[in-house]
């Protein structure tokens, strides 16, 4: 069938199974958004600024493990794109950036709204494409989300010159796909997986420390299984959250440098270390050559250049977490004769548990603890980054995957809001709460719009303490408390802004309004919520392992 | 450390740009680097001489293949190596000097490419040190512009 380009790109997002995409048209994707006028299956979503068209792409993305989609104009729109490209980058989130880009006359001679975005992109994006000929258009778009779902998964971005769009090519979309130099390798090596077993039988005091990798594998089953079968303590950092229910008694919690003590002693005292789908990121080692001191090393991702990229490996079994975690739980034999470890865990979590001081000020914490209870625990979290972030994490249990969507890597603020809206869109039954930071939420505020145009009951739960809060924190113990520009008390007032944006807002001053406040919101259902709890000004989020020190040297309060 | 590496590529346009960023973001040296096609014209073949450790070769190596263009990286060990370098040099000379620049390049099987008045350009193929160690013995005659290709490299035997 002979179609433009522009018509060429739906056919193939079609084909790809995307019914929704998230942009901001321009001038150099006027033909696509001239034939998504036309377009039945495929609905548009507006955003106010493609930043957040990138960040719900990889809401949606994290949320229902499709590929998510957006589109941006050249230049500018294609350059707003870049943080967002980079949030999904650090964390292995699928998405496809589509941009538009000058005519190929144009290219290279500095035209109106010209950008060199593949080569901007190159460090951030898993591969990219500059279409150069329309008749590559199938081809392109087959790879491109090929490429972002296998392997480890990650965003592509393929710049369309306007032109392209326009010219007429026969349309047939590939059945396979070859790349020769792309395979990427699900099995596990079946010695390695048998060394692993041994390991394991042989390990007096093992701890599971999982990421990331567990979600996107969809893999949470074969953890729990073998968790289970074995007596293994499981860590799940921030992006593996949801991957072994927090609710369980074998779960420790998150490690790290705002994780649970008792995890961090787990970690810091086990003999044998089970990586699965995570990287050693220095937010969970702390110092790194004295992190897990005592323990062998087991480090399964389907990511090569992971292993040992950071830390020496004893065992790395290369491939999918899910497909090795299979095998492996077939080759080990169920253990419960690590009673003693398991009964200093129990010690450790009893001694060390996850606490605030309450005061009559609202606590952030017990904001959160409210929310869990309220969403019964159900609920799509997103968050922005700081101390908003680690309080989520820490008072929020996750037991289901793809419940926690946050900027692990990256630590992007202004990500959670549009990052909910992509979670609403792609999880309409769901309840989605953005757990933000008064100075996060202003970072992508005008998306506020976007939600209410498309009738998303996102709930943000603002825990405005009127400070940029972590880099105060930091700040205080770290800078002899100089205060060096984070004060924030020229705040607008968040709930008129709301208002304004055409959602509720609620303003939260007293403790016994918090729960409330939050029903309240549950209850609406035809447009956003933004709730501004006024909470106490400088809490802390402790536990906290100052930035290069090991991590069982922390701060408790 | 040095390494010779050798990487197998599509001959795409940017693929040089992937890879070079690639070395300087995450910080290894490239000391030289070569490109050319194979004998598939849809292949380029890359030398990259560079330095580090062999932890550092081998994330060098694991990264290189997460590019997509990438299809073949191996590192070259120097006992099995062919490596040449070209490098081509022009020096000042004058007719007093002359015999004994013709004297030097004949001893290092180098040619004369091109003679003028003032100067006269040498080809030299070699390994480095070769290469390296004509250009110190020319040093005195006076070095008006010199070019390097950078290493390129095969292995020895049949590949099988």
């Amino acid at each position: 069938m002979e179609l433009t380009g522009a018509q060429a790109i739906l056919e193939c997002l079609k084909k790809e199974g995307v019914h929704t995409i998230f942009g901001y048209p321009g001038g150099a994707v006027l033909p696509l958004y001239d034939a998504l006028y036309y377009e039945k299956e495929i609905k548009h979503i507006l955003v106010r600024h493609e930043q957040g068209a990138a960040h719900a792409a990889d809401g949606f993305a994290r949320a229902t493990g499709q590929v998510g989609v957006c589109v941006a104009t050249s230049g500018p729109g294609a350059t707003n794109l870049v943080t967002g490209i980079a949030t999904a980058y650090m964390d292995s989130i699928p998405i496809v950036a589509i941009t538009g880009q000058v005519a190929m006359p144009l290219l290279g001679r500095d035209s109106f709204q010209e950008a060199d975005i593949t080569g901007i992109t190159i460090p951030i994006t898993k591969h990219n494409y500059l279409i150069k000929d329309e008749k590559d258009i199938p081809r392109i778009f087959k790879e491109a989300f090929y490429i972002a779902r296998t392997g480890r998964p990650g965003p592509v971005l393929i710049d369309i010159p306007k032109d392209i769009q326009f010219k007429k090519l026969n349309f047939k979309y590939p059945e396979k796909i070859d790349i020769p130099s792309y395979k990427p390798k699900y099995e596990g090596h079946p010695k390695q997986i048998a060394a692993a077993a041994k390991a394991i039988q042989a390990s007096k005091r093992p701890v599971i420390y999982s990421g990331g990798g567990v979600i996107s594998s969809g893999a949470s089953k074969e953890l729990t299984e073998l968790a289970i079968k074995c007596n293994i303590p499981v860590t799940t950092t921030l992006l593996g959250k949801g991957g072994f229910p927090e609710t369980h008694k074998l779960s420790l919690g998150m490690p790290g440098m705002h994780g649970t003590v008792y995890a961090n002693y787990s970690i810091q005292e086990c003999d044998l270390l089970i990586a699965i789908g995570a990287r050693f990121d220095d937010r969970v080692t702390g110092h790194i050559e004295k992190f897990a001191p005592k323990a062998k090393h087991i480090h399964i991702d389907i990511d090569p250049a992971e292993i040992g990229k950071n830390v020496k490996i004893d065992i790395p079994i290369v491939g999918d977490v899910k497909t090795v975690l299979k095998a492996l739980i077939e080759k080990v034999p169920s253990k419960d004769d690590h009673a003693p470890w398991l009964a200093q865990v129990e010690e450790w979590k009893n001694k060390y548990p996850l606490s605030y001081k309450k005061t009559d000020e609202i606590k952030p914490e017990y904001v959160v603890e409210q929310i869990y209870e309220a969403t019964k625990g159900e609920a799509i979290i997103t968050t922005e980054v700081g101390q908003n972030q680690m309080w989520a994490s820490q008072y929020y249990r996750f037991t289901k995957p793809r419940t926690m969507i946050s900027s692990g890597g990256l630590g992007t603020m202004g990500y959670g809001m549009p990052a909910a809206i992509g979670a609403q869109v792609g999880c309409p039954d769901k309840i989605v709460f953005d757990i933000a930071g008064d100075g996060s939420i202003q970072m992508n505020i005008q998306e506020l719009t976007t939600a209410v145009n498309n009738k998303l009951p996102i709930k943000i739960a603002v825990l405005d303490n009127a400070y940029l809060g972590m880099v105060r924190q930091w700040q205080e113990l770290l800078h002899g408390k100089r205060y060096s520009s984070v004060d924030l008390e020229a705040n607008p007032d968040l709930v008129k802004i709301a208002e304004a944006y055409g959602a509720k807002g609620i303003r939260v001053t007293k403790i016994e309004e918090v729960r409330p406040a939050i029903e309240e919101s549950l209850a609406i259902k035809d447009r956003p919520t933004l709730i501004d709890f006024k909470v106490a000004r400088e809490e802390n989020v402790f536990p906290f392992v100052p930035a290069g020190q090991a991590i069982n040297e922390m701060l408790v309060d | 450390m040095k390494h010779t590496i050798s990487v197998l590529v599509e001959n795409k346009p940017g693929v040089l740009a992937r890879v070079a960023g690639l070395f300087s973001r995450r910080g290894y040296n490239i000391e030289s680097l070569a490109v050319g096609m194979t004998e598939d014209e849809t292949i380029s073949r890359m030398t990259i001489v560079a330095s580090g450790d062999d932890l550092v070769l081998e994330q060098i190596t694991k990264q290189l293949y997460k590019l997509i263009d990438v299809i073949k990286v191996f590192d070259i060990p120097k006992d099995v190596a062919v490596e040449r370098e070209l490098m081509l040099i022009k020096v000042s000379c004058n007719e007093k000097t002359r015999p004994e620049i013709i004297e030097i390049v004949d001893i290092f099987r180098g040619r004369i490419v091109d003679v003028s008045e003032g100067a006269v350009t040498i080809e030299m193929t070699g390994e480095e040190s070769k290469v390296a160690g004509i250009e110190k013995l020319l040093k005195k005659f006076g070095i008006k512009e010199l070019v390097r290709t950078g290493k390129i490299a095969l292995q020895r035997g049949s590949n099988e």
